[in-house]
């Protein structure tokens, strides 16, 4: 039986599964439900500071993208952080850690740009005895009109600074959300473990406007006619999430710091994901807002089972093993070919395969053989894109075989060569270019 | 004595019996429907779909919330969609070949697809079609059925002047007399035609049987083509001489239960044969169950493959408590003073790929006896065209284009050799026919001009 049990940036919990600063954590009676439920932590929805209740929208808060059969692969919100008194949190939140010494209880945090408010609202959550403090730099809506989450977020001068400030007035873990509404996520990061952060947290929302209302000729959803645009989560988001969390992970000035894996996720699969390119622990929100709390169950022992198949013990046994396995387009090999391959026996023959290649791409795939309706790979011209396999509603029936001998049908090439970019002879800056080479004949 | 008596079920038993068997889908799971659709390339089920109807498209239209469009995907191809949608074959259709039949034995529904979006435009009261710029030009149809109506709607969007000639007071061929009274509820048939003729340019007249009020030849010379679609005016005959009472013709039947007034009035034996093996045999089967008959058993002389009734259509006969007899035939009527007691029953075999009794004989007892055994051309209505119209195996021979031999002549539908006496196939008839008579006309008017 695999071991879940983490210790991220110091904070411990029985679980990597955390539910991220959000809706579901906004006060005790739902922090306490996912308690029950099986969470292994939870960053408490954002506090701001001391004073008149922040004031949400009465329309609708929440957009949403749907797949087919309506599941919600894209989710939009214009909430703001919590609009409940500050008091009111901090006695929760201490009573909540009380009976649930186990679990993580990080609190999220937003507070003005300037050092004395930090430091203020630092020492009334260090109150509740709370493991750690999550830095909201990322929302994107609304709060950062008012010079605060993504608005500090987009600054690497501020991120630094806040960051520093917050690691000066409290003696716990400063985890350093981060919002992807900036062009390089490096800068923002360099800037966390500059600032002396414990770990950065990614992604936040994505700036985005889910529709358009054609009846109303207004974004959609609208709040009496008028929109803006919101942040935006959810499975859709996962990819640009995991290229994040791999330039993190890849890039000297960031590497090794503890991250927190955000964005999509639904599974112990996407979980594992964030985990194999190094985060310690993941956040969720989406997920648990469409189908209720429950879903932890399935991720837990979807994990440990995985892990046990694959004999890892801990999390730390496979956690960032996918990393240096992200590079740059440069260092990849222009020698390796594969070719898609139909099986037959699983092909429905639907076509869509021969359509997408024939008007999009390589016409490398038939629709009739000998006047019958058969669908095959035409080697001479497949470059092994997966576009095919891709489109193909059947899964694994289209794979994409290496090619491990011989020559290239459709270049002349001979393959299992290993050539880069950096030593092909195509490339004018080319160091040592190299000819192709034909692969050593088996034995 | 037997028994047979109107109203053994009360108004709302027959209310319930024969609601929409299979009602439209709600919106949602239409578009849940819909997106299964893989939209294949050089779909499979269009190439199935005797009128050619871009499925995949319409499907898609459906699921991206623009039924309406979808309707005029298919009537583009398919003036009788909306029929067509509640009564096509469709598992040895469309369907049939579905990949996702193929694959998971789970096809898309494209006939209720199909009908929701015919539906959503008929209840918007969208009319696609107009009447051609006129050409002047005048064509006969004889038949206000499927294939006649198909084929005058054509014509008339493409300028040409329809009448239509009808023996009976109602158009709609066998849409309107033949169909099974809970596949074409709400008045659908009317409905449809009335869609058709709203298009303008079309005339139907009334009470115009051919052979008896109309002929062939008098139509070629006073128009300047000739379509040919009266169906089929005769049914098979048992073959057992004089028939009691009691033994009726289904064809007849469904024919008086779809326009019923109230169907209270009809008369329904308690225990009820049905001869056949086909669509007629199975609605009738399934309808004088509904209409409150306790026993009802259909006799087919083959077995269960070579039935022509759809196996859909053999479960739900079954479903609704018919039981199916094979490999037996009637050899001999029963009656008591008159009326109809029972049939002898031959069994049946095939020797040397032909079907011979085997001598043994049982007696099935009953009240009412229908005659489901095809129906059957009456080449006396096309008397007049002497020789000038080639038959074959009854009906009369059409080549690609659903020309007759006879130049000027066209034919289609269940009068026309070959065919699998279809709606669906019908209406492609008409459709073709129409355009062949298009490209007649037009060729005839350039050498006139010259």
């Amino acid at each position: 039986m695999a071991d879940l049990r983490v210790n991220f940036a110091g904070i411990r919990a029985p679980n990597p599964f955390w539910l991220a600063s959000a809706p579901p954590t906004d006060k005790e009676y739902n922090v306490v439900r996912a308690f029950k439920a099986g969470w292994g932590g939870v960053v408490w929805k954002t506090l701001g500071e001391d004073g008149p209740p922040i004031v949400n929208v009465s329309g609708p808060r929440y957009g949403a993208l749907h797949a087919s059969d309506r599941r919600v692969i894209g989710f939009n919100n214009i909430e703001l952080i919590t609009d409940r008194p500050l008091q009111v949190n901090l006695e929760e939140i201490k009573r909540v850690k009380q009976e649930w010494p186990d679990r993580a209880m990080v609190v999220s945090l937003m507070v003005p740009c300037d050092e004395e408010s930090w430091k203020k609202i630092l020492k009334r959550v260090e109150w509740t005895e709370c493991d750690g403090v999550e830095l909201n730099f990322g929302c994107p809506h609304g709060m950062s009109e008012r010079g605060m989450g993504a608005a500090v977020g987009q600054v690497p001068e501020y991120v630094e600074m806040v960051t520093r400030w917050c690691k000066q007035h409290t003696r716990m873990p400063v985890i350093v959300k981060l919002t992807p509404n900036v062009g390089n996520i490096l800068r923002p990061a360099e800037a966390a473990v500059k600032g002396g952060a414990d770990a950065v947290s990614l992604i936040n929302t994505v700036n985005s406007m889910m529709g358009v209302d054609l009846d109303v000729m207004a974004p959609w959803p609208h709040v009496g006619g008028k929109g803006t645009h919101g942040g935006m989560c959810g499975p859709v988001v996962k990819p640009i999430a995991l290229n994040m969390v791999a330039e993190i992970a890849r890039t000297p000035a960031t590497r090794g710091i503890a991250m927190s894996g955000i964005g999509g996720i639904e599974s112990w699969k996407d979980a594992a994901e964030y985990m194999a390119l190094g985060c310690g622990t993941v956040q969720v929100c989406t997920a648990a807002m469409v189908y209720g709390f429950k879903i932890v169950e399935e991720m837990k022992a979807g994990l440990s089972d995985w892990m046990d198949q694959k004999g890892y013990r801990t999390i730390a046994d496979f956690q960032g093993l996918a990393a240096p396995k992200v590079t740059d387009w440069q260092h990849l090999n222009l020698d390796y070919v594969v070719k898609a391959r139909i099986d037959q026996d699983l092909c429905i023959s639907c076509g869509r395969c021969h359509i997408a290649c024939e008007d999009t791409s390589h016409q490398a795939i038939t629709s009739l053989v000998d006047g019958v309706r058969h669908f095959e790979v035409i080697e001479e011209e497949c470059v092994g894109c997966n576009l095919c396999a891709v489109v193909c509603p059947v899964e694994n029936c289209i794979t994409m075989v290496e090619m491990t001998e011989g020559v290239d049908p459709r270049t002349g090439t001979p393959v299992g060569g290993h050539r880069t970019w950096m030593e092909h002879p195509n490339n004018p800056m080319a160091k040592n270019p190299q000819p192709a080479k034909l692969a050593e004949p088996a034995e | 004595m037997p028994d047979i008596k109107a109203g053994r079920l009360d108004g709302t038993a027959l209310n319930d019996n024969f609601s929409d068997m299979l009602p439209g889908f709600a919106r949602n799971e239409a578009r849940v429907a819909a997106e299964r659709c893989l939209f294949c390339h050089d779909a499979p089920c269009v190439k199935a779909c005797p009128t050619s109807i871009d499925i995949p498209l319409f499907i898609r239209q459906i699921a991206a919330q623009n039924p309406i469009g979808a309707a005029r995907t298919i009537l583009d191809q398919n003036i009788m969609g909306a029929m067509c949608a509640r009564v096509c074959p469709t598992e040895n259709l469309c369907e049939g070949v579905c990949v996702r039949e193929v694959s998971e034995g789970k096809a898309i529904e494209i006939g209720r697809l199909q009908r929701y979006a015919t539906d959503a435009a008929f209840e918007a009261g969208r009319q696609f079609y107009s009447a051609g710029a006129s050409t002047g030009r005048k064509v006969a149809v004889v038949g206000a059925g499927p294939a006649g109506l198909a084929c005058a709607h054509k014509l008339a969007t493409l300028g040409h002047a329809a009448t239509v000639f009808e023996a009976r007071d109602k158009a709609g061929g066998l849409n309107e007399f033949g169909i099974a009274t809970y596949k074409a509820t709400d008045d659908i048939a009317r409905r449809e035609v009335d869609y058709i003729l709203e298009v303008g340019n079309i005339t139907v007249e009334h009470g115009k049987r051919l052979g008896r009020d109309i002929t062939v030849s008098a139509l070629k010379r006073d128009f300047d083509a000739v379509f040919l679609a009266m169906g089929l005016g005769d049914t098979n005959d048992l073959g057992l001489g004089h028939e009691p009472a009691g033994v009726l013709d289904a064809v007849d039947y469904i024919a008086a239960l779809r326009q019923a007034p109230d169907k209270a009035a009809l008369p329904v034996g308690r225990r009820v044969v049905v001869i056949g093996g086909g669509m007629t045999a199975i609605d009738m089967a399934t309808q004088i169950r509904k209409l409150g008959a306790e026993e009802v058993t259909i006799v087919y002389r083959r077995g269960k493959d070579q039935m022509s009734a759809s196996p859909y259509e053999q479960d739900v006969a079954q479903t609704h408590g018919v039981t199916i007899r094979h490999w037996m035939r009637p050899v001999r009527l029963l009656s008591e003073a008159g009326a109809l007691s029972g049939v002898d029953l031959e069994y049946t075999k095939l020797e040397q790929g032909r079907l011979v009794g085997t001598g043994e004989t049982v007696t099935m007892p009953c009240d009412q006896l229908f005659k489901a055994i095809g129906q059957v051309f009456v080449p006396a209505d096309i008397a007049d065209a002497g020789t000038g119209i080639t038959m074959q195996s009854g009906r009369i021979l059409v080549d690609a284009e659903r020309r007759t031999s006879w130049a000027g002549v066209w034919a289609g539908g269940d009068c026309v050799a070959g065919g699998q006496d279809l709606t669906v196939t019908a209406v492609e008839d008409g459709k073709q026919a129409a355009l062949s008579i298009d490209r007649y006309l037009s060729t005839a008017a350039a050498q006139a001009a010259e």
